[in-house]
């Protein structure tokens, strides 16, 4: 190396070579140290043996197999976290679980390797509820009952219980209350953004639609729509843009917590607090922003990962051939949706549990 | 005139310019230059083509003005949306004057998004957080140079293609960003990482600030120092970069080293903007990256480019993204009118006046 330097380099490649190496050692020292995330263990959200519930005695074991994407975003990451936890908190249950690889077709064969090793009850987070639908008809044929989590299996007999999140029922949830709080200010003709995340997903597009239909119940309408893409950064990026379009501005629903950090970022840096804002999915970030409101997030709309672990809970009652002990019927119900609750600065104590 | 006989000539004194400076239109003194004719001189394309990117930015913002009379009547709200224009612009920016030099060096990085999803949540664990904001910015700098060492070994002394290295880098880089990070947006409790994305300096955001200053830099060591002209003849041409006595594998070590470093500046101004990093930020940047540099007359094949084409493309991608959303129109359109922009200085660049002319004196040849 340093021949090709010819007159370039010269008498000062000693000196250069000594502080690069010094640096390198240093470099190298601290980067070892600055690998480690383990201040703050993540704390799943679990329902513990409840001593007044019957089914919650240990019972005839039951083996659970378990399979969700690869977590990219802190929803997925806390829904595998939950399914391990809830698992953990039944004696009876022993949890298989499987990496779901990169895309459908990785998942469906890890999903077949798990049919062979004959769990008694499958429950499965799709990469996508159309293309793996054939897999859950397969495995029920097999007679191995499948728990349809979040993403929806469109064919009824490839499940034998879905519990899914209401996307179309949180824009219907922040819809009214941007709604309730804007007419209660008296905001007559209200300039109301959104910040949507990926576009062109199924569940964006619901988000959208329960937000604009319960908007219209006010008389209300979205005056920019501009989505990010469920990061941080895309957050920051889209809100900014919309700062600059709408120099004021009533309401903003951001559909999600995480991309919501850069949303307030964005919020901060262009200084405007003239408007609040209803976020998504209910972080932990998000739930403490609210309780502390001292920011321009007033409220969150659930789509809670808490439904990795009700599932691992209905799972193991399908196993047992139980049911869920308020209702009559003597086994779990087919499909449940769960309902999106609106946290705000009144309830978010109750919610901080359940944040993620 | 081409980028081989530019290096041919130019190589073995390593005085005359090759690249020659933006802006400028005088005939530099290099061999093949000083015969040709004004239009085929590169001093002159590159300042055509930048011209034409600046008019491309002025319609731009005509069709601004236009379109929204009301907001650019505001003399506050124009200062403030130029900001949010150039703030927008500065990560990739950065990242960009990195790929401008791989690429002019005749290489492709195709890892830079996940190198700044890496160097961002590097910076960002809790343990690099305790040692503060100089802390996080050394190892934001540290993990983008060393990501950017190990692709420049792989593809000089591993002898793999840019195309590869890069690739399976982007998928490595992001993956252990994920692992670092166990998939969770790390939020950034430095007071001076968050306040840096809103401070000014002398009335100018401070991420401006830093862009101005690596485009400042990247255009002097290109246009001003050896280590710019090797740039351009390793990538123009190899063979005659090698036989000039040029260290080519070294050289091209240095390029991706440089580029990884660009990518930690970048992920710390995006980890700034976001007050937070995670492993799927910057996503897809390589590509914006690319684009900016080819509208910017980069060529792909290497040997030629200029570091303010480079800019302004960055500057013309950002402005339209701003020019779709103050009119409220979808993310769909935007990308289509990218992707056609792309498309034309690709043409552009191919099209030379040459080229017209000898069309042209072909038809009348047959037509006479």
């Amino acid at each position: 190396m340093t021949k090709s330097f010819g007159r370039a380099a010269g008498s000062d490649l000693s000196r250069r070579r000594l502080l690069l190496g010094a640096g390198a050692l240093g470099a190298g020292a601290l980067l070892t140290a600055c690998t480690s995330n383990d201040a703050s263990p993540q704390e799943a959200q679990t329902k513990g043996a409840d001593s007044g519930n019957p089914n919650a005695a240990a019972g005839k074991k039951v083996t659970i197999g378990f399979s969700a994407p690869a977590a990219d975003h802190g929803w997925i990451a806390a829904i595998t976290n939950n399914a391990k936890a809830q698992a953990a908190a039944y004696s009876d249950v022993e949890l298989k679980i499987v990496e779901a690889g990169a895309d459908a077709a990785a998942q469906r064969a890890a999903l077949q390797t798990l049919v062979g090793q004959k769990p008694d009850v499958i429950v499965v987070l799709p990469h996508d509820g159309k293309e793996l639908n054939a897999f859950g008809l397969e495995a029920m044929k097999a007679n191995i009952p499948v728990v349809n989590l979040d993403r929806a299996f469109p064919d009824a007999l490839a499940y034998r219980l879905q519990i899914k999140g209401d996307n179309y029922g949180m824009g219907v949830s922040a819809g009214h209350y941007i709604g309730e709080q804007l007419k209660a200010k008296g905001v007559t003709n209200p300039v109301i953004g959104e910040i949507p995340g990926i576009d062109s997903l199924e569940l964006t597009q619901e988000r959208s639609a329960g937000f604009k239909a319960s908007l219209a119940t006010y008389g209300f309408s979205v005056a920019r729509r501009l989505p990010a893409e469920f990061t941080a950064d895309t957050g920051q990026r889209a809100a900014a843009q919309m700062l600059q379009a709408l120099p004021k501005l009533d309401a903003l629903w951001n559909h999600d917590d995480d991309q919501g950090i850069g949303v307030l970022a964005a919020i901060k840096q262009a200084n405007r607090s003239e408007f609040f804002m209803v976020g998504g999915a209910g972080s932990k970030a998000a739930i403490e922003a609210i309780q502390a409101d001292n920011s321009v997030l007033k409220a969150t709309v659930t789509y809670s990962p808490s439904m990795a672990s009700s599932a691992i809970s209905l799972a193991r009652l399908i196993g047992q051939s139980k049911g869920m002990s308020d209702l009559v019927e003597l086994e779990v119900p087919k499909e449940i949706t769960l309902a999106s609750e609106t946290i705000t600065k009144e309830n978010a104590s109750n919610y901080l549990k359940l944040g993620f | 005139m081409t980028a081989d006989e530019a290096t041919a000539t130019a190589v073995p004194g390593e005085a005359t310019a090759t690249a020659a400076a933006p802006g400028q239109t005088k005939q530099h003194g290099h061999g093949a230059g000083a015969n040709q004719s004004w239009w085929r001189s590169d001093a002159s394309d590159y300042a055509r083509r930048n011209l034409g990117l600046i008019g491309v930015l002025v319609a731009l913002v005509v069709i601004g003005i236009i379109t929204q009379p009301q907001l650019y009547s505001d003399a506050t709200w124009v200062k403030n949306n130029t900001f949010t224009i150039l703030q927008q612009a500065s990560a990739i920016g950065v990242v960009t004057v990195g790929m401008t030099f791989v690429i002019i060096g005749g290489g492709i990085d195709l890892s830079v998004g996940a190198i700044m999803a890496l160097a961002g949540v590097w910076a960002t664990t809790l343990a690099t957080q305790s040692y503060g904001a100089g802390g996080m910015i050394f190892t934001g700098l540290v993990v983008g140079l060393g990501v950017g060492l190990v692709n420049g070994v792989l593809i000089s002394y591993g002898r793999l293609v840019p195309f590869i290295a890069t690739l399976a880098m982007m998928v490595a880089a992001r993956g252990l960003a994920a692992e670092i990070s166990n998939k969770q947006t790390q939020v950034s409790t430095s007071q001076f990482i968050n306040d840096l994305a809103s401070a000014k300096l002398l009335g100018i955001p401070v991420l401006v600030v830093i862009l101005v200053a690596v485009g400042a830099l990247g255009w002097v060591l290109l246009n001003r120092t050896t280590f710019g002209r090797r740039t351009v003849a390793v990538g123009g041409n190899v063979e005659a970069a090698r036989l000039a006595g040029i260290n080519v594998k070294a050289h091209t070590l240095m390029l991706y080293a440089l580029s990884g470093l660009c990518c930690g500046i970048g992920a710390l101004m995006l980890t700034s903007q976001a007050t937070s990093a995670q492993a799927a930020m910057a996503n897809m940047y390589e590509l914006d990256a690319i684009a900016a540099a080819i509208i910017g007359g980069t060529l792909l094949s290497g040997g030629r480019g200029t570091i303010v084409g480079a800019l302004l493309g960055v500057l013309v991608f950002s402005t339209i993204t701003n020019l779709f959303s103050i009119n409220g129109l979808s993310t769909e359109s935007q990308n289509m009118i990218k992707g056609a922009i792309i498309v034309a200085a690709v043409l552009i660049q191919q099209f030379r006046f040459n080229a017209l002319t000898q069309f042209l004196s072909r038809n009348k040849a047959i037509r006479a």
